[in-house]
């Protein structure tokens, strides 16, 4: 047990060590000069705009309609996504007929649609909301189908010796058996309704944390920049950190 | 004396039924769409007729303009692509043959590589000006994440077998990179760069959407600008037409499907 946290340790602190030394390495080069500090910010400078940044410009509250926006994406995503991927699970031509649709969709640059969004919905969160929407769409849709296809034939036939309705059948057997699968795609598409979200707000200077960096970037506050865009890169991360530990509780034996 | 059943002439491509439905669903959006067009329910120009985003289209296509503008865009995706796929196959490789070096930084690549990267965009205008040079910035960093990851994923992959041999012939490293890891990690490194190609698009577009006086992300943003519908309509078009025509194409010379079928 010793012998393994040690193991882990070493990796950990390498990687630790060596993050705090590119800090330090970027702090003597700002100071001594030889990267220019108006465009470089020192660390030290990034991280005492930390406490102005959250403070002044209200981060709590941009963080919450972030949030506000990324849930309502992932509403829609969870209703319509899981909702379209159980009909073309259960019509079986519509699915032959669209699934390379719907995969080619996954790898189109939708997020370019923003400007016709933008005349559709005006400057408004439901813009945003319908981009992150947009993004994580097929991504839920084709691990919907995955999730239903990949229910084992015996469970079904339990089902039916049990003379369960197709309701029954869905919600007691398809369901809770496509559940995991299912999450693995709410997650991805989570992930790019949230890049979506971010990116949007930072592109039309609306909403929460993406306006934040363009307010700051435009205001020329090179520390305060910097700082929200740790900031973000900090809350994505822990995003992602929680939503994979609860993937993998979902599918342990991956 | 044998049954021989009756044959079957296989059926037309056309009376497939599987055709037959997207036949039906593509003429039900397009007739959909007509009636919206015609109806005036919504704001007059924001959802024009189909034959106006097809004259729109037309007309961007014989476009010399358009051309040059598509011709800027390639050119920052490909150097992007080129400088961030190079650097992220380096760095897969480098992690994905090295335990500690992966079980140290991975971590870091595997969660920053999902954050959203146009937050970058300011700095990379301070760093790079606001010129092509923050885009193919912009295209670098976007496709690095994916190509990186899926090198060191494939990395691991490779038949220990293989590297032996690679060793027993006292192969030097760019030996062993050219001839052993390459050829062994094509399809996870073909999967990266379609990632990290699908990637640089959009980091590059956008960059172009919101600070550029060129390239096709450039073009969108002044359709909007102006309110030229049509032609917005028929940028996005032909921009998804050639994205995933491109992305398919990239799977295509790198065999990915002939790999996947051996």
């Amino acid at each position: 047990m010793i012998a393994r946290a040690q193991r882990n340790l070493l990796p950990l602190s390498l990687g630790l060590g060596t993050l705090i030394a590119f800090v330090l390495v970027a702090e003597v080069l700002i100071r001594a000069g030889a990267v220019n500090r108006f465009i470089v910010p020192m660390p030290s400078q990034i991280a005492g705009a930390f406490q102005r940044v959250i403070v002044e410009e209200d981060i709590p509250h941009r963080f919450l309609v972030t949030a506000r926006e990324a849930f309502w994406a992932t509403v829609l995503l969870a209703l319509v996504g899981v909702g379209i991927g159980v009909l073309l699970y259960r019509v079986k031509l519509l699915r032959e007929a669209t699934e390379t649709w719907v995969a080619a969709m996954a790898s189109a640059p939708t997020v370019l649609m923003y400007p016709l969004f933008l005349v559709i919905f005006g400057r408004s969160e439901t813009t945003i909301i319908m981009m992150g929407f947009v993004a994580g769409l097929p991504a839920v849709i084709l691990k919907t189908i995955e999730g239903l296809a990949g229910t084992r034939r015996v469970l079904v036939d339990v089902g039916r010796s049990f003379k369960l309705t197709e309701v029954q059948l869905f919600w007691k057997i398809f369901f809770p058996a496509a559940l995991p699968t299912m999450f693995v795609g709410l997650r991805l598409g989570m992930i790019f309704a949230l890049i979506n979200i971010v990116g949007v707000e930072f592109l039309i200077n609306f909403g929460g944390l993406g306006q934040l960096i363009n307010d700051l970037a435009e205001r020329y506050d090179l520390p305060g920049t910097y700082a929200a865009i740790c900031f973000v890169i900090l809350v994505s991360v822990c995003f992602f950190f929680v939503t994979d530990r609860v993937e993998k509780w979902l599918r342990p034996a991956d | 004396m044998a049954e021989t059943g009756r044959l079957t002439a296989p059926a037309a491509p056309f009376a497939n039924p599987v055709t037959l439905m997207r036949i039906a669903i593509v003429a039900g959006v397009l007739v959909v769409w007509e009636a919206v067009a015609a109806s005036g329910l919504l704001f007059r120009d924001v959802v024009p007729s189909l034959l106006v985003i097809g004259r729109a289209t037309a007309e961007l296509l014989a476009d010399k303009t358009y051309y040059w503008h598509l011709g800027v865009t390639a050119g920052e995706i490909g150097i992007g692509l080129l400088i961030g796929g190079l650097s992220g196959l380096a760095v897969g490789i480098l992690l994905g043959s090295n335990k500690m070096l992966s079980r140290a930084f991975e971590a870091y690549l595997y969660y920053l590589g999902p954050t959203p990267k146009i937050i970058f965009f300011p700095v990379m205008i301070m760093w790079f000006g606001v010129g092509p040079g923050s885009k193919v910035a912009m295209g670098t960093i976007s496709c690095f994440f994916p190509v990186a990851l899926s090198a060191a994923a494939g990395m691991r992959e490779i038949n220990p077998v293989l590297i032996r041999v690679g060793r027993s012939f006292r192969a030097s490293t760019w030996q062993m990179v050219t001839k052993i890891y390459l050829p062994a990690m094509r399809l996870p490194v073909i999967n990266g760069v379609r990632l990290g190609l699908g990637v640089a698009i959009i980091g590059t577009l956008l960059a172009e959407t919101k600070l550029s006086n060129r390239g096709i992300g450039f073009l969108i943003i002044n359709a909007y600008s102006t309110f030229n519908m049509p032609r917005m309509y028929a940028l996005l078009i032909v921009l998804f037409v050639l994205s995933i025509g491109v992305n398919a194409l990239v799977g295509k010379l790198g065999g990915v499907d002939s790999i996947r079928r051996a």
